[in-house]
């Protein structure tokens, strides 16, 4: 039996290109049905894109927050992308007031005013511990994390100064990039993922 | 830093890629999906997928164009032709778009960029801008081309980026398929206005014209004709751009 990973639907992200990538690895994926099944399957992906208010909204109405909060703190194989790595985080600049799941006690902020914004395009991507490798990634972002919390992996990038491109703490990965639509590297990412997944 | 980005464009009309010259006279040149293949293999970094047959609605032939080929690409792709609502852009993106174009319906009525940007993200908002030149000027184009738009294109611009559009995909009328170059003023006057990345579109022909326009503050440039008959590869024009210290993905 092809193996099933739970997919987030948090309204219309690019979730064709994430079933896509994984379809190209020899895996299926489902949205996912109930806080349980967020909770205890064995993979789930959180993509994301639209803004940080937006995503939080329908993770709420869709009753998952907490379930997917207790998956993460427990190192559950979780991806995050984009918005799915901010909506990790305790807030964010782009939505003032609003809470995020608070699984990485940090915060998001806008790029600084000096540097083009969105960050779109492929840029450089490094990681000291080499649990993502090294290689260019798609990005597409107007907010970013500047520094990882301590216990996390890191992987960094640079567009106006040093920012966070990926953190990995067990089987969660987070990136700010696009693994689903980063050719070659992106690939690597996932499959590094999948090595953490217990089927 | 972020590279700057080659952008290879399929125009596309029922399910074939076609290319004409301003936007006229429109010749066959090729399948989307094995062309999307060729172009990732090279090294494309993106790929935009227009539908120039688009006659105001999402027709379901476009919706399969789109469908084949994001099976062949793990690059970004963005659609365009024939966006007029929030629902299309829903649409091409649960067809396998990551990013949606939108031209004409936009100016008609600018909201469509707002309603998209906060549905979706500035990150998937598109807005291709044509535009012609009048003296030191430039007007916006609808329709494909054939209506000159009491519009300036730099006001667009500025307009596009504070109603939330995430990227201006800016093709001079003028240049459309001659492979006469970029239109450089324009380009440094649209950049130099907006802080939103733009893309360059509209007659290249040889590398020197890409690091004209990446020197004049394109962030990536978009070409046709000049992969589509194989002229050169990407993957030859990227060496050449660096060779030239432009920063690209290799």
């Amino acid at each position: 039996m092809t193996r099933s990973i739970a997919v987030i639907d948090t309204g219309v992200a690019n979730i064709a290109s994430v079933q896509s990538a994984f379809s190209k690895l020899g895996y299926e994926t489902h949205f996912a049905q109930s806080d349980d099944e967020v909770f205890e399957t064995n993979a789930v992906i959180l993509p994301g894109v639209g803004s940080f208010a937006a995503g939080m909204a329908a993770l709420n109405k869709l009753g998952f927050a907490r379930a997917l909060k207790l998956r993460a703190e427990s190192s559950k194989a979780t991806l995050a992308v984009c918005l799915g790595m901010q909506l990790l985080c305790e807030s964010s600049e782009e939505s003032p007031g609003v809470e995020g799941l608070g699984v990485l006690p940090v915060s998001i902020h806008r790029f600084g005013e000096h540097v083009r914004v969105p960050h779109f395009g492929w840029n450089q991507v490094s990681s000291p511990s080499s649990f993502v490798g090294e290689g260019y990634a798609y990005f597409a972002n107007s907010y970013r994390l500047e520094k990882a919390p301590y216990g996390w992996e890191v992987a960094t990038c640079d567009h106006g100064g040093e920012f966070v491109a990926a953190v990995r703490h067990g089987s969660v990965l987070a990136a700010q990039f696009h693994p689903e639509i980063s050719s070659t590297f992106g690939r690597h990412v996932l499959e590094t993922w999948l090595e953490g997944v217990k089927w | 830093m972020v590279t700057k980005r080659i952008i290879p464009c399929l125009d596309c009309k029922d399910g074939r890629v076609v290319k004409g010259i301003q936007f006229q006279g429109l010749t066959d040149a090729g399948s989307p999906s094995e062309l999307a293949a060729r172009y990732e293999l090279e090294g494309a970094d993106e790929l935009v997928v227009l539908d120039v047959g688009a006659t105001g609605e999402i027709r379901n032939i476009q919706i399969q164009t789109v469908r084949d080929v994001r099976k062949e690409l793990s690059i970004p792709l963005t659609v365009g032709g024939g966006v007029r609502a929030v629902e299309d852009i829903e649409k091409l993106l649960h067809a396998g778009a990551d990013k949606v174009s939108m031209n004409s319906a936009a100016v008609v009525r600018p909201e469509l960029i707002r309603e998209s940007s906060q549905a979706f993200g500035a990150q998937c908002t598109v807005v291709a801008v044509d535009t012609k030149r009048f003296g030191k000027k430039w007007q916006v184009l609808t329709k494909s081309g054939t209506e000159v738009q009491n519009l300036d294109t730099i006001d667009w611009a500025k307009q596009i980026e504070d109603l939330g559009g995430g990227e201006i995909l800016l093709t001079s009328f003028d240049r459309d398929g001659t492979q006469q170059g970029y239109d450089l003023e324009l380009l440094l006057a649209v950049t130099d206005a907006v802080k939103i990345p733009v893309i360059a579109s509209g007659g290249a022909k040889v590398t020197q014209d890409l690091i004209h326009a990446f020197e004049a503050g394109a962030d990536a440039v978009l070409a046709a004709s000049m992969f589509h008959y194989q002229m050169t590869t990407i993957g030859k024009v990227k060496e050449e751009l660096r060779a030239a210290d432009i920063e690209v993905r290799l």
